[in-house]
């Protein structure tokens, strides 16, 4: 019953739709059933997760965060859940100022652009046994084509501000994005491999018949947990977020390409940011974490939609907790992570994958495996530290 | 320590803590994130409107005038000199003096002020205005909550607002009032020493602990 609800909702909507409107505009409104539910969902996720993102932070920092806002001329505060709507209309009614040297065609656009590539990319996810909006047999290339897109939208709009600050942002967003693109590709290729389709659907059908549970998940092997922690990083890099978020920089250049924009613009720039986050997690869910599997065949009774939006939750969580620990990377120290350690991490990754098919399983593909990849990441990390002539320090008077 | 250096040494720790740094991090803000919830006395910030922190003795918000007694009129300690207005650096005082004069603690006729106006949104809480006046008749206040809807006449406080009692004072900076107390007794002493034999009486009525006064000279630190 639970697990097909999203699906009988749709068809009462569509069949409630379709009793004025002409057969021929059958697949249309099918179709947009499909893209406002991912619109809604997300969007309301997003409203969540930017107070849970908030209150988590807070919590970090013995804060309490916001907990005021709930329902109004009540005394009901709901612990500040109410906040994201507030927000909202704070966003909504708050002056749309555009520079007037602006381009401002392009000005209007690039909050457009900046949201449209994420919500195409969240159609092609397996959101649960069934529930996909788009089934595409490339559904990981549809995703990378799409996702790319972003970076339009970033230099579009640090371009078209005619601001020092907003097109330093924006080719700091380019350079990062560029970058990332290759170790985020390159992380994903041995589940392409693995699996032996393109398709996303196909992907978790490929992890449920590898092994019971949580055991045939591709993160429960060597090169799937090196893949999934890579694929992590850059797509971390990717969304602009801590401890990657050089393109906004608050500390040196305001808030980087964004800063000319102010009310709703910058909360759809806002909107933008957060579900290109969540699609990058939720292919990150599909691809290593089982998609919407159950962890074991005896929780099977909830419903798929659930496992997949848990476990994107937990990465939602896992992001707001790197955001509060870990300080921003430098320009050249992000690009170094990319070229120098990521992209040769992703490398041995194909290798280790490829051994792993190759050496009888057992422990001993799991020591072949990832002590391929333990070597070459410290290989990396010490010769790159090497290379900077960094030794401990000692304090003399310390000591 | 050892005597590594060098490439060794980047080795040899490197290979024992590469990554510990942002393991640390992340153990860190979740012993943070955990604790907050598990004990009260980690979180930092006080809920606002329900709950406030008990201000420091040298607050200060805004100047307020002192008067003693129990009429705010009679026993303003104002004499309308306008030192204070002419010394405002933001220029924030009014004063018109009255014609009608009335007496100070003293005995003696003093003039008094007619209107005596301060806008707090020019105010900025310098306190070079208590520093000058010779009659301790103008201090600072701690009162801070004053949003209004009228940010003109809102925040434009007039003789009645801005008068307040000699016991209002001692509530709010007990020790610098209580020094304030025995320095005017003194003055009233030696005023009524010089008259001797006249009926010079003080008129200053939540005055004069010179006792607790003078065990503590200047103790506004406290």
């Amino acid at each position: 019953m639970l697990e097909s609800l999203p699906l009988v909702l749709k068809d009462l909507l569509q069949r409630a739709v379709m009793t004025f409107l002409p057969g021929w505009a059958e697949s249309w409104v099918s179709a947009l059933i499909s893209a406002g539910a991912i619109v809604a969902i997300f969007g309301l996720l997003f409203g969540i997760v930017t107070v849970l993102e908030r209150k988590g932070l807070a919590r970090m920092q013995n804060r309490y965060g916001p907990n005021r806002v709930g329902i109004p001329l009540t005394s009901i505060r709901m612990a500040g859940f109410g906040q994201f709507l507030a927000d909202g209309i704070k966003a909504l009614t708050k002056e749309d100022l555009v520079p007037s040297r602006a381009d401002r065609v392009v000005h209007f656009l690039a909050p457009v652009v900046m949201v449209i590539p994420a919500v195409l990319a969240l159609a092609v996810i397996p959101f649960g046994r069934s529930h996909v909006a788009v089934e595409l047999e490339a559904g990981l290339l549809f995703f990378f084509a799409v996702g790319s897109a972003t970076e339009l939208a970033v230099f579009m709009a640090g371009w078209s501000s005619r601001n020092k600050y907003s097109l330093l942002g924006a080719m700091r967003a380019i350079a990062q994005m560029l970058s990332y693109e290759v170790p985020l590709v390159l992380a994903v290729v041995p589940v392409v491999m693995a699996a032996g389709s393109l398709s996303l659907v196909r992907m978790v059908e490929a992890q449920a018949a590898a092994g019971s549970g949580w055991m045939g998940w591709y993160v429960a092997t060597p090169w799937g947990l090196v893949g999934f922690i890579l694929f992590l990083a850059a797509a971390l890099a990717e969304a602009n977020r801590s401890p990657f978020d050089l393109p906004e920089g608050e500390s040196e250049i305001v808030a980087g390409y964004f800063i000319e924009y102010s009310g709703f613009k910058f909360a759809l720039f806002f909107l933008g940011e957060y579900l290109g986050l969540f699609a990058a997690l939720s292919l990150a869910v599909t691809l290593f974490l089982g998609g919407w599997l159950p962890p074991a065949a005896a929780l099977a009774w909830l419903p798929s939609w659930f496992w997949f939006f848990l476990k994107l939750l937990l990465l939602i969580g896992l992001a707001i907790w790197i955001r509060g620990s870990w300080p921003r990377l430098r320009v050249d120290q992000l690009m170094g992570l990319a070229w120098k350690f990521m992209l040769p991490l992703t490398l041995t990754n194909l290798v280790g994958f490829v051994l792993w098919w190759h050496v009888p399983s057992g422990w001993l593909r799991w020591i072949v495996c990832g002590g391929l990849v333990w070597i070459t990441y410290f290989g990396l990390a010490h010769s790159l530290l090497a290379s900077r002539g960094w030794a401990p320090r000692h304090y003399r008077l310390v000591e | 320590m050892d005597g590594r250096t060098g490439f060794a040494a980047a080795i040899w720790y490197g290979w024992l803590m590469l990554g510990e740094g942002l393991a640390k991090g992340l153990w860190v803000t979740a012993r943070n994130f955990i604790g907050s919830y598990l004990s009260e006395e980690r979180l930092v910030t006080v809920q606002y409107p329900e709950e406030r922190r008990s201000l420091p003795e040298a607050t200060r918000s805004f100047p307020f005038l002192v008067y003693d007694g129990d009429d705010p009129v009679t026993g303003l300690r104002c004499v309308a000199c306008k030192i204070c207005e002419a010394e405002c650096p933001p220029q924030c005082i009014y004063i018109v003096k009255d014609k009608v004069k009335k007496p100070d603690a003293t005995g003696k006729l003093q003039n008094q002020p007619l209107i005596f106006d301060i806008d707090i949104s020019v105010c900025m809480s310098c306190q070079i205005c208590v520093e000058v006046c010779p009659f301790d008749a103008i201090k600072m206040d701690v009162a801070y909550e004053w949003s209004t809807l009228d940010r003109f006449e809102g925040l434009l406080l007039h003789k009645e607002q801005l008068s307040k009692p000699n016991s209002y004072y001692h509530k709010i900076h007990p020790a610098e009032a209580a020094e304030v107390d025995a320095r005017l007794a003194a003055a009233r002493a030696r005023a009524a020493a010089k008259s001797s034999g006249s009926s010079a009486r003080p008129v200053g009525v939540g005055a004069a602990t010179p006792g607790s006064a003078a065990a503590r000279p200047g103790a506004a630190t406290e």
